[in-house]
C-alpha cells in the first residue's frame, strides 16, 4: 500500500533517463468556440519519468492528454513525440506513433460487447497479426495477472466493478508495451482503498517498464505517490512545476489555496 | 418574429442544411479511403454480414410475404373488373420484383439495421469507445463504418431476392385459394417474355439503398453528442433520414434504369 514514506523512496528511485524528452509540448493553444482551454502551455516528459498534472476542473488537463494522443488538434503550437511533431498529422500517419502510447480513459472506455480478455486482446489482434491464438492468449493472461485481474478473463465489463474496469483498461493500454503511458484520472470515482491499489499498480508498472507517463488527477496524495514531478495548471497554463516540496514553497496564491483545499 | 430575425433564422437553417451535407461528404470520403487501404478488417466485415443479412432475414421474408398477399388481393380485384384476369401472374411478378420488393426491403432494413447501427455507434461514441479504438492506432472509419456500409451494400440485393421470393410464393398461394393455378403455370405465365433488363437492375439498385442506409446510420452514430438523449436522437435520425433518402433515390434510380436499360 502506497504511504507518505515510500513517496520519498519514489523520488529517490527516480530514474528519468537521457536528456531528450519523449513528450514535448511547446506553446500549445486550444479553444472550443469562444472558450480558451489551453493558453500557450509548455511541458515535457522524459523516459522513466512520471508527470502528474493537477488543477481545477476545466483547466484543460484532459484536453492536453487528448492532444498528445492526437484525438484533437491544437490551434497552434507543437506536440513532439520522440522528436516528431504530431500536430496536423492525418489519422493513418498517427498510427505508428500511437502504437508506442497507451491511454487509460477516465471511465476505462472498455468495449462493452467484448469480454475483459477480448478487450485486452483487441490491440494485439489488430497490430500483432503474426501472433498465434495461443501466443495471444498467453500474452492476455500475462497482462491480466500483472494488473491482478486473472479471474475476470471471461467476464463482461458491465459485470465488474469500477476499479476492475480501470485495471482492465490499464491492461489494454499496456498490451503493445508502450513507451508512453497517458492516464486520465485513474483513481476518479474509486473508494480510497481501490485508489491506493491503483496507485500501487501504477508504481509497480513504472518500476518494471520505465515508461514516460503523464497522469491527470485531482487526487494530490495519488499525484505525490506515483509521480516524479507535479504540474499545477490554471487558466490554460502551468502555474508551477516541480516536486511537491517546490509547490509547497511557492508564494503564488492560487498554489497555496489549491494545496490547502486538496 | 421581426423580419430580420426571420431572415437570420432561415439563413441559420440553410447553413445547417449545407453544413450537414458537407460533413456527410467528408465522412464518406474518409470511409472510402479507409475501405480501400490495408489492413482490411475481414473479421469484423464477416460479422457485419451476419448482423445485417442473416438477422434481417426473418423480418424481410415476412414483409415480402405480406406484400405478396396484398398485391394478390388488390390485383385480382382490379384485373377481374377490367376483364384481364389472365394478366394476374405477370402483374404480380412485375409488381413484386420491379417495385414493391426493393422498396419494402429497403424500408424494413432501414428501420432494423439503420436504427441498430446508429444506436450502437452512438453509444460507443458517448462512452469514448470510438476514441479508445482510435487511441489504439486502429482506424475507426475502417473498422466500424466501412465494414458496416459494405455489408449493407452486399446484403440488400440478397435480402431483396428473399423478399421477392416470399412475395411471389404467398401471392401465388393467395390466388390459388380462390382460383387454383399450378405453381409451374404461374411461373411460366408470369415470367413469359421477361428479360435481364426487367428484373436484375431493380434488384441491384438496392445496393444503392444499402449504401444510403449504412452511410447515414454510421455518420449519425459516429458524430453523436449528448449522452442517452444523443443516442436516441442518432437512432431516430438514422431511420428517418435513411428512409427519406432511400425514397428519393428510388425516384432517380427508376428513371436511370428506364433510360439505361430500356
Amino acid at each position: 500500500m502506497a504511504t507518505v514514506e515510500n513517496i520519498a523512496m519514489r523520488h529517490e528511485d527516480s530514474d528519468a533517463e537521457g536528456n531528450a524528452p519523449v513528450v514535448a509540448v511547446e506553446d500549445v493553444h486550444k479553444s472550443f468556440g469562444q472558450h480558451k482551454v489551453l493558453n500557450g502551455i509548455s511541458l515535457s516528459v522524459r523516459r522513466g519519468e512520471t508527470l502528474a498534472m493537477l488543477g481545477r476542473s476545466g483547466t484543460g488537463k484532459s484536453v492536453l492528454l487528448r492532444l498528445i494522443i492526437g484525438l484533437d488538434q491544437p490551434d497552434s503550437g507543437s506536440i513532439r513525440i520522440n522528436g516528431e511533431d504530431i500536430a496536423g498529422l492525418a489519422l493513418d500517419q498517427l498510427g505508428g506513433i500511437r502504437k508506442k502510447m497507451g491511454f487509460l480513459f477516465q471511465h476505462a472506455a472498455l468495449y462493452d460487447s467484448l469480454t475483459v480478455g477480448e478487450n485486452v486482446a483487441f490491440p494485439l489482434r489488430h497490430h500483432k497479426r503474426e501472433m498465434s491464438n495461443s501466443e495471444r492468449s498467453d500474452r492476455v493472461q500475462q497482462l491480466l495477472v500483472e494488473v491482478g485481474l486473472e479471474s475476470a478473463l471471461n467476464r463482461m465489463p458491465s459485470d465488474i466493478s469500477g476499479g476492475m474496469q480501470k485495471r482492465a483498461g490499464l491492461a489494454r493500454a499496456l498490451a503493445l508495451s508502450p513507451e508512453i503511458l497517458l492516464l486520465d484520472e485513474p483513481t476518479a470515482g474509486l473508494d480510497p482503498i481501490s485508489s491506493r491499489e491503483i496507485d500501487d499498480l501504477i508504481l509497480k508498472l513504472q518500476r518494471e517498464r520505465k515508461m514516460a507517463s503523464i497522469v491527470v488527477t485531482h487526487d494530490l496524495f495519488s499525484a505525490r505517490t506515483i509521480s516524479n514531478r507535479l504540474a499545477l495548471l490554471d487558466q490554460g497554463n502551468v502555474v508551477v512545476e516541480g516536486k511537491f516540496e517546490d509547490l509547497q514553497q511557492s508564494n503564488i496564491a492560487f498554489v497555496k489555496e489549491f494545496l490547502k483545499q486538496a | 418574429m421581426p423580419p430580420l430575425a426571420l431572415v437570420n433564422s432561415l439563413l441559420a437553417y440553410i447553413d445547417q442544411f449545407f453544413g450537414w451535407f458537407g460533413s456527410l461528404g467528408i465522412f464518406a470520403w474518409k470511409v472510402a479511403r479507409a475501405a480501400v487501404t490495408p489492413p482490411y478488417e475481414w473479421r469484423e466485415f464477416v460479422r457485419q454480414l451476419d448482423e445485417v443479412g442473416s438477422k434481417s432475414f426473418p423480418l424481410v421474408a415476412l414483409a415480402g410475404a405480406s406484400v405478396g398477399i396484398v398485391i394478390s388481393l388488390e390485383a385480382r380485384y382490379s384485373l377481374t373488373r377490367f376483364g384481364a384476369k389472365s394478366m394476374f401472374p405477370a402483374t404480380l411478378v412485375y409488381s413484386v420484383i420491379e417495385v414493391m420488393g426493393p422498396i419494402i426491403t429497403g424500408l424494413v432494413v432501414s428501420g432494423r439495421v439503420g436504427a441498430g447501427i446508429g444506436a450502437e455507434l452512438a453509444s460507443m461514441k458517448v462512452t469514448e469507445q470510438i476514441d479508445a479504438i482510435e487511441a489504439s492506432a486502429i482506424n475507426p472509419y475502417r473498422l466500424l463504418a466501412a465494414t458496416r456500409i459494405l455489408a449493407c451494400v452486399l446484403m440488400l440485393p440478397l435480402l431483396t431476392l428473399v423478399a421477392d421470393a416470399c412475395g411471389l410464393l404467398t401471392g401465388w398461394f393467395a390466388q390459388s385459394l380462390v382460383e387454383p393455378l399450378s405453381f409451374h403455370q404461374f411461373i411460366e405465365s408470369g415470367f413469359r417474355g421477361a428479360t435481364f433488363n426487367a428484373f436484375l437492375p431493380p434488384t441491384f439498385k438496392t445496393a444503392v439503398y444499402g449504401l444510403i442506409i449504412g452511410l447515414i446510420a454510421c455518420f449519425q452514430g459516429m458524430r453523436t453528442r449528448g449522452g442517452a438523449e444523443g443516442v436516441g436522437r442518432a437512432a431516430t435520425n438514422s431511420v428517418v433520414l435513411a428512409s427519406l433518402f432511400l425514397i428519393l433515390a428510388d425516384v432517380v434510380l427508376v428513371k436511370f434504369i428506364l433510360v439505361v436499360f430500356p
